[in-house]
């Protein structure tokens, strides 16, 4: 066609610039932020490393969303599974075979990418809502297996308890500092995963997935890969967001929407992702730093801070969808963290 | 109970789920999309009909007559505020949206009517059962409700087939664009058939309140029940969807007849074994599309 | 005797593609007006502005005294504008019955009803309970153009009527046609075949690259006139 032939001689006018020296920037700085935040437990009190370890597992849980919905175009209702998943999985190795728990972390987290591949091989196949309602289902299966084991250390539907793995190596103001450490840590793993992942070939295929997913699908059977490399991915930081839970709250329950399987947990991850910016790679950290704002300093009571959770979220799925990065990104044409890709006129018109 | 009272008190559970799941199955036909609140709508249908017994005292069947216009109503609202929008933003906003709504019913629910169990009275009905045989016992409820399902669904079939409304539906869910071409006001079309999917949400929410107990939370298991009952059946046509509702219905019961705490596991592992053998056969069609190529 | 329809200045994109520039013409009551061009001239572009299925970015649109630049395009249906799309865009699994019932939503009064249209398409008679999927090019193209005379329009616009067609089966179109300019129906037909279109139209506008860059009665053109505007042969001299 006589457009593709007008197209090709203006592109040679724009270049492809994925590092801007902002970006630089502010990786340096995300570098320096987290090793600052590392002196944490020397420098914050109790009550402040608590709250820190909230934030983290929030910015986790945010990441690992809005890598599925707006890098893969796949919106999950599913993830809390995972998040139990994980859990349980450290709760298995810490209680009932005694591991280190930090150890019993980092193991639940891998069990949890081990189990996502093959339900990848499964929901994968499906589009969009029936996409979101069969990884509710999985979420669902996980709980209920959960709450019907008869293993005391697992506790079945009345929940367990992890304070005995830990209280048995930690003395509580160790466990604190141990705690913040993994919960820092799994974000700085998972942020600098995602950056990796989606600066590579997959991420690339990823956006074609996004822009276009009937042209993507010509491209072969990469896009399926690309989607399944997410899925686990995102699994996995779900469930060490889990652990981080577990470590943070010591106890856990499998069943009810505030329980560990919860679907609580996605109304948090859609507010956050979509309040933030879905598809940019700054907007969830926002968005986890609202919510944790929002849950720390706004007195209201567990009703009506779900009810405006979920009014909010449509509020900003419908008049402001690219979400408070997205729209200042718009406005101002900045970019921190490069991973999409960008056009700068070459000559500077 | 015996295996075979569990198939039939399933098959007679699958048109319980056929019902709640027809609504489902309207609007993902006619617009593509899942309306994730579905369930909790269902909810909202049961405790309005709680409030209006508790508040004149009239028959649970009554006060269908005021609530199922009211979910017309709502429906219609919805459409024109909610999902019509949604649907202008692309594919994934509406399950965004609805589950946002989701996730504010059921805490709104939860507000008004506490996070108790509440339950509708079925009348005389509730306690009648025909006794096949000595260890079968049919409740006619049950049997109430799956004639109900049938004819909902039979409704449905003949106004989709034989009514101008019908003829629009099919027209604008196959083609929009065309459709308004030829004169059809494709936002009032898909305003009725939202209006349509969430009256029978409510009609399916009451009687559930009958059935059995409910609390505020119980939309989102509506929610997987209606969309297992329609992929079952192979999401599209509506008499597939009432198969759909009696396997998941009787795969439940079988559950619940190896261990009472199966009774929702059952209906999800049939549910997943239909997935698998889906994806298993797009990889087979896949895999022999390279050997073409190759 | 003022136009029936009247378009001034009109700009259409097409995403990024700028498909019709500043295009002024009228139409009036009971003539046939045929648009002729290449390949991405803004023909169809230009007719799915008309009917409402693509919005203008710049300029008017008249229809019967009536400013309908901004209307959607089931009340232009309704007001009397019917567009019988490229490629026909039948209901695939509706039967033609149904087809052609769909149109009849909230048509103005007039002569057309299932009856008058399937008699001068007799061809659709027998085919009434068939799947619109299941017809030939022919058949589908015939009930497309019923299926647009049942809203009753006082302005038919007909898109690549013949495209894909066998010849035979495009002189029996062309002669329904010819039944319903007789019974004076106002037709904007967009045609890639010259001589049908010359043949057919009172008069002959010829679009290239967005623009109109010929237009004239059919008596006061001549074949290569036209086709010399057609391929933009002599562009300066046409525009100047």
């Amino acid at each position: 066609m006589s457009e593709s032939a007008v197209a090709a001689p203006v592109a040679r006018d724009f270049r492809v610039q994925r590092w801007s020296w902002v970006s630089v920037l502010f990786a340096g700085g995300l570098a320096g932020i987290v090793t600052v935040l590392a002196f944490g437990p020397v420098l914050l009190g109790e009550n402040t490393q608590n709250n820190l370890i909230q934030l983290y597992f929030l910015m986790i849980m945010a990441m690992m969303w809005n890598a599925l919905a707006g890098y893969g175009g796949l919106v999950s209702v599913g993830q809390q599974g995972f998040i139990g998943l994980g859990a349980y999985a450290a709760v298995f190795f810490s209680v009932q075979h005694g591991l280190n728990p930090y150890m019993s972390m980092l193991l639940g987290t891998l069990v949890a990418g081990a189990v996502a591949i093959p339900i990848a091989a499964v929901v994968l196949w499906l589009r969009n809502g029936a996409f979101a309602i069969a990884t509710w289902v999985v979420a669902e299966v996980f709980s209920i297996l959960v709450s019907l084991d008869p293993n005391p250390a697992i506790g079945g539907g009345t929940g367990t308890s992890a304070l005995l793995p830990f209280n048995l190596r930690y003395d509580p103001t160790h466990r604190l500092h141990y705690t913040y450490w993994a919960a820092l840590g799994a974000v700085a793993v998972f942020l600098l995963l995602l950056f990796v992942l989606l600066r590579s070939r997959l991420g690339g295929s990823l956006q074609a997935i996004r822009d276009d997913e009937e042209a993507a699908a010509s491209v072969g059977v990469r896009v399926l890969l690309g989607k399944g490399v997410l899925f686990v991915v995102a699994g996995m930081g779900c469930a060490a967001a889990g652990t981080v839970i577990l470590a943070w709250q010591l106890s856990v329950l499998p069943i009810g929407p505030d329980s560990i399987f919860g679907i609580n947990w996605t109304a948090r991850m859609i507010f956050m992702v979509l309040v933030g910016g879905i598809g940019t790679f700054e907007g969830p950290i926002i968005g986890a730093v609202v919510l944790y704002v929002l849950q720390t300093y706004v007195s209201i009571s567990g009703i009506w801070y779900f009810v405006m959770l979920g009014g909010i979220a449509i509020g900003f799925a419908l008049l402001l969808p690219r979400g408070i990065w997205g729209t200042i990104q718009e406005r101002f044409n900045v970019q921190l963290l490069p991973v999409g890709y960008r056009l700068r006129t070459g000559d500077g018109r | 109970m015996t295996w075979f009272a569990a198939v039939v008190h399933g098959i007679l559970l699958g048109g319980f789920y056929a019902l709640l799941a027809s609504g489902l199955a309207l609007l993902f036909g006619v617009m593509r999309i899942i309306n994730l609140a579905h369930g909790s709508l269902a909810l909202v249908g049961a405790y309005m009909s709680f409030l209006l017994v508790e508040h004149t005292g009239m028959s649970t069947y009554l006060t269908l007559l005021p609530v199922l216009p009211g979910a017309l109503i709502v429906g219609y609202l919805l459409q024109r505020t909610m999902l019509e929008r949604s649907l202008r933003a692309g594919q994934l906003v509406p399950l965004l949206t609805t589950f946002g709504l989701l996730i504010v019913i059921a805490n709104l629910l939860q507000k008004f009517f506490s996070p108790d169990v509440h339950s509708l009275d079925e009348g005389a009905i509730g306690t009648a059962a025909w006794q096949a045989t000595s260890s079968l016992a049919i409740p006619w409820f049950d049997v109430l409700t799956l004639g109900i399902a049938v004819a909902v669904l039979g409704g449905l079939h003949l106004v989709l087939r034989h009514t101008q409304l019908g003829r629009e539906l099919r027209a604008t869910a196959s083609d929009a664009d065309t459709a308004e071409l030829l004169g059809v006001n494709s936002r009032a079309v898909y305003a009725r058939a939202a209006a349509i999917a969430v009256a029978t949400a409510a009609l399916a929410g009451v009687f559930y309140g009958m059935r059995t107990g409910f609390d505020p939370n119980q939309g989102g298991a509506e929610l997987l029940y209606a969309f297992e009952a329609v992929v079952i059946g192979g999401l599209g046509s509506l008499w597939g969807t009432l198969g759909g509702g009696i396997v998941l219905g009787v795969s439940q019961e079988i559950g619940a007849q190896i261990n009472p705490e199966y009774f929702a596991l059952g209906g999800h592992v049939v549910f997943l074994a239909v997935l698998v053998g889906r994806s298993m056969a797009q990889a087979s069609r896949i895999r022999y599309a390279l050997r073409r190529l190759a | 005797m003022s136009a029936l329809l009247n378009v001034e200045r009109l700009d259409v994109r097409h995403g990024l593609l700028q498909a019709v520039r500043e295009v002024s013409f009228d139409v009036a009551e009971g003539e046939t007006l045929a648009l002729v061009g290449a390949n991405g001239a803004g023909k169809s572009t230009l007719l799915r502005a008309i009917a409402g299925a693509h919005r203008p970015t710049a300029g008017r649109i008249g229809f019967a005294g009536e400013d309908i630049t901004r209307k959607p395009a089931h009340r232009r249906a309704r007001a009397g504008i019917a567009l019988v799309p490229e490629g026909r865009r039948l209901f695939p699994e509706l039967t033609v019955e149904e087809n052609l019932r769909v149109a009849s939503a909230s048509r103005r009064p007039g002569p057309w009803d299932l009856d008058a249209v399937l008699e001068v398409f007799p061809l659709l008679q027998p085919l009434r309970r068939k799947r619109a999927a299941s017809l030939s090019g022919g058949e589908q193209q015939a009930t497309a153009i019923a299926r647009a005379l049942m809203t009753n329009p006082r302005l038919l616009l007909l898109d690549e009527v013949s495209l894909g067609l066998a010849p035979v089966v495009v002189e029996g179109v062309y002669r329904s046609l010819a039944t319903l300019i007789e019974a004076g129906t106002t037709i904007l037909l967009v045609e890639q075949d010259l001589a049908r279109a010359m043949g057919a139209a009172d008069r002959v506008l010829c679009m290239l690259e967005g623009r109109v860059v010929l237009e004239g009665l059919r008596g006061q053109l001549t074949r290569e006139q036209v086709t010399e505007a057609y391929f933009g042969l002599r562009r300066q001299e046409a525009t100047a």
